[in-house]
């Protein structure tokens, strides 16, 4: 990570514009080290534009990928709040990638809310200092007794001029020093904390909005590719006489990653972006191309290809936790002692959850122009392209095909669904491949069968979980065997246990261990990777403890939280066991915990602390004798500090909700002997709009540093919902999905 | 391949095709009406809906041999400058997230209120069986939805539309 010296003399720059407003150009270090937040970070300078048009209209660019996050709203609206903006006067537009400007242009890890809070803010109070500048000497009058509110300086006297009005004046003002800079009492807000809708909801309801999907350029070819059923495999020859032959299709051929055509093998990025050999067929439209594709003859080599196949991992699974602990990584000191000790109570318990995907509602896609130098002129590209983070695709044109990184024009896109699926750019390398080979702009959209059988999926795993109970009811040890996945001996993204999960960063006498299995599967971050898994495991697992305990769960979870404290002394991204003890309370008490309920009915809870977001969920279901599951409401209590956007922010947490529960439900994807045996939303469901429930968010918005909610309302769902089904039936869920469990949701 | 008649928004087309190619395909690739989305191509998800002759039909599994009606997308769902009142209830909801199967709601709830005036949530949940929303936006569709119902309904003067935000209000 490259951090940038903040040069003050460049923090801002004031131009005007054509019609006699101004432009101001900020130039900011990044303020925040994001690092504990989660995975997909890499936090550099920023800058961003406000222009202010002389008519009043305020331009804020929104610079951050949109993939249904809420950043292109959210983000503009610290801005507006800051400057004293009114939101009706803001219009929101898309930033160009450009990483001299804008710097680091991504989103992942729920990191972009608390990676731009005070940049955003500065910004915003920088444009309003200089809008106040102006106003000053306009009306000669003194800074002190000005303020900025509703797109207006208004003087103390009453006497007001309009943004638009101090324009013209407010370029000419001296730029502000960033660090004298101060910030808008939080109870004078009248954007940050209210209910605004999404900026692009018109274009989007009038079916106007432009996807990566949607792309169209002048003399552009439709693609589509095929690669191997059993992944690692490289395509040797296909019925090329005939593909050819058929209507639409102007040229087939086989890309393979070694071939001498000028496509280098790629490595770097872990495999990220490595194209998979394959055969690329282009045509007139993207119907004659995926009709071509369903009428390919492929002969492969599948000398290096996978094997993987998860009955076989499941059996190994097993035979792994009953030899005992893996390689230890974290070791409490009584673990063995209190474990062996008569007078205490002991569990022992095998959870399992299966590999899924992403299924983006937007198949993979990506627009490619390659044209060819000549003489001087350099290779160039431009591509359109729906990324989490568009512009490490630059790094992609140079490594694998030569264009320089300057020569390689890039224009995100509106992503329909990213979930961590688009951090990774392999269909923007075989998009590339395609337009370099056949010499002509083209667009490559995956089916959704490409988009199943080619994921990089959440990854599978199982974990063998033991604990002690005291003769108090107290939890007196924890041993945590984690069996996952590696490959090349290193984890894969989301397997295994990092240090700042809630198991050891809460308990004493705790034990964490872990054993890797081999997988050539591809595998990704996906939405609150590793955190997914690990609440239900854990989650469902302290409920089984405190039922051997025979203790109520709450009072047991709040007990494990101890006194009020930082678990990690100033690091305000740790946990909190004062905000988790604050989020435990209120999500039961505005869910009736403790009442009794109905036969056959259930309420279960839990706590995860990820993406330093205190999140509480109370499930309550009904579950009949055919074992058809109705989860009637979610009750969630979430702390992550103030709340920018109450509309947006409730979104995020009602939609984590819904696809938690989507997924525990129906969703799984399996290997057999190397090949993904899920082809389309037939074999691979997402849930129905009958099954949803109610959903009530509590926001307790703390004094502490707003952070991101992208990801963090998603982990503590399946075990509220497991940990209901107990309560309700007495049957003990621990492996996923429920529909494999014989559980049909309703 | 083939010349094809047909007519998409009140707009007489003419397209040249082989007969088996969707309906979704001829509005996205040769009509440019890119607001209709490709989700699966086995109607299992629905953000191809759109109208044949007001009823709701998944165009992608649709050929454009058997397509007789007028032709109703997401782009013509409008009156002219007036939004419908399901895309003004869309707005005052803040229903969408990534937004991208959000047209499919909408083809499919027009075609419910264009029947029933009053839905109720079964109604609603019956209508829209068929659509997927990855992000989630479920329970904002239905308010939206019974909100566009009374807006929908003209002769009756309704209030204000609700800004309970677990309910989905926004404005």
């Amino acid at each position: 990570m490259t951090k940038n010296k903040l040069n003050r003399r460049n923090f801002l720059k004031a131009s005007a514009v054509v019609g006699g407003g101004i432009m101001l150009e900020f130039n900011l270090a990044s303020m925040t080290h994001a690092e504990e937040l989660g995975t997909l970070v890499g936090s550099k300078e920023l800058n961003v534009f406000v222009q202010i048009a002389s008519d009043g209209k305020i331009t804020i660019y929104s610079a951050t990928p949109e993939m249904g996050q809420g950043v292109k709203t959210t983000l503009p609206m610290i801005i507006a709040e800051e400057m004293g903006a009114k939101w009706a006067d803001v219009e929101v537009i898309d930033a160009p990638l450009d990483a001299g400007k804008f710097g680091m242009q991504g989103a992942g890890g729920s990191t972009s809310i608390p990676r731009n809070f005070d940049t955003m803010r500065k910004m915003g109070a920088s444009a309003r200092e200089m809008l106040i500048g102006a106003a000053s000497e306009s009306m000669e009058v003194e800074r002190k007794d000005l303020e900025a509110k509703d797109s207006t300086v208004i003087h103390i006297s009453g006497e007001s001029l309009t943004f638009g009005q101090l324009a013209a004046l407010a370029v000419k003002q001296p730029v502000p020093d960033p660090e004298m800079l101060s910030f808008k009492d939080p109870r004078s807000y009248t954007i940050i904390g209210t209910t605004v809708g999404g900026v692009d909801n018109l274009v989007i309801a009038t079916g106007q909005s432009q996807f990566g999907i949607d792309v169209d350029v002048p003399g552009m070819q439709y693609a589509s590719y095929t690669r191997c059923p059993r992944i690692g495999g490289t395509a040797i020859s296909f019925n090329e006489a005939e593909i050819v032959k058929l209507p639409g299709v102007s040229q087939a051929f086989i890309l393979a990653p070694d071939e001498s055509a000028g496509i280098a093998s790629m490595s770097f990025l872990e495999g990220l972006a490595a194209l998979r050999g394959g055969v690329a067929i282009v045509g007139d439209d993207t119907w004659s191309v995926m009709n071509a594709k369903s009428k390919l003859k492929v002969r492969w080599n599948e000398s290096a290809a996978s094997h993987d196949d998860w009955e076989q991992m499941v059996l190994q699974a097993q035979q792994i936790a009953d030899k005992g602990d893996g390689e230890v990584t974290l070791d409490g000191a009584n673990v063995d002692q209190a474990m062996a000790n008569s007078n205490h109570k002991t569990l022992e318990s095998f959870y399992q959850f299966p590999y899924v995907a992403h299924v983006c509602m937007e198949p993979m896609n990506c627009t490619v122009h390659y044209k060819k130098g000549s003489g001087r002129q350099p290779d160039t590209m431009e591509l359109w392209i729906p990324s989490q983070f568009p512009g490490q695709v630059k790094e992609i044109a140079e490594n694998m095909l030569g264009v320089k990184k300057e020569n390689v024009k890039v224009n995100p896109t509106r992503m329909g669904g990213g979930f961590g699926r688009r951090a990774v750019h392999d269909f923007a390398s075989e998009a590339m491949a395609i337009s370099y080979r056949a010499g002509v702009p083209v667009k490559l959209t995956w089916t959704r069968t490409d988009d199943i059988h080619n994921d990089f999926f959440r990854v599978g795993g199982f974990q063998n979980m033991k604990a002690a109970i005291d003769d108090n009811g107290k939890l007196a040890a924890w041993n945590q065997h984690y069996i996952g996945f590696a490959k090349e001996g290193k984890p894969v993204i989301g397997s295994g246990l990092r240090g700042n999960e809630f198991s050891m960063v809460a308990l004493d006498n705790a034990r964490v261990s872990q054993t890797m299995m081999p997988v050539q599967t591809p595998c990704g971050a996906w939405r609150a990777p590793g955190s997914n898994t690990n609440a239900f495991v854990e989650q469902s697992f302290l409920h089984e403890l405190s039922v051997l305990a025979g203790r109520d769960h709450v009072d047991f979870l709040l007990e494990l939280m101890g006194s009020r404290r930082w678990i990690k002394e100033g690091n305000v991204n740790a946990l909190n066991t004062g905000r988790a003890i604050d989020v435990i309370k209120r999500a039961a008490e505005e869910s009736g915990w403790g009442r009794p309920m109905p036969k056959g009915t259930g309420l279960g809870f839990a706590f995860y602390f990820c993406h330093a977001a205190h999140v509480a969920e109370v499930a309550e279901v009904s579950v009949d004798e055919n074992r058809n599951l109705k989860v009637h409401k979610v009750t969630v209590a979430v702390d992550v500090g103030p709340i920018i956007n109450m509309s947006g922010a409730t979104s995020q947490v009602q939609g984590s909700v819904i696809d938690g529960l989507s997924t525990m439900a129906m969703q799984q994807i399996t290997m057999q002997d190397g090949i993904i045996q899920q082809d389309n939303f037939d074999t691979y469901p997402v849930m129905r709009i009958a099954a949803t429930p109610e959903v009530n968010v509590h926001f307790i918005q703390s004094d502490n540093r707003p952070t991101g909610l992208g990801e963090p309302a998603l982990p503590p769902l399946a075990p509220a919902v497991t940990n209901a089904i107990f309560a309700a039936t007495g049957t003990r869920v621990r492996s996923m999905p429920l529909s494999e469990q014989g559980f049909t949701l309703v | 391949m083939g010349k094809f008649e047909l007519v998409v928004n009140t707009e007489k087309q003419i397209v040249e095709a082989t007969p088996d190619t969707p309906l979704l395909w001829v509005l996205r690739d040769k009509l440019k009406l890119t607001g209709t989305k490709y989700g699966c191509g086995i109607a299992q998800c629905g953000a191809c809906t759109v109208h044949v002759d007001g009823v709701p039909m998944r165009s992608c599994m649709l050929p454009i041999s058997a397509v007789s009606g007028s032709v109703t997308t997401i782009e013509g769902l409008a009156d002219g400058g007036n939004l419908h009142p399901l895309q003004t209830a869309w707005i005052d909801h803040d229903v969408p997230q990534c937004g991208y199967c959000q047209s499919g709601q909408i083809m499919s709830a027009a075609a419910l209120l264009a029947n029933n005036s009053t839905p109720t949530d079964i109604d609603i949940d019956e209508a829209l069986a068929g659509n997927y929303c990855r992000c989630g936006t479920y329970i904002r569709i239905r308010a939206a939805v019974h909100s566009a119902a009374t807006y929908y309904r003209a002769d009756e003067q309704t209030e204000p539309h609700t800004t309970d935000i677990n309910n989905g209000g926004a404005s």
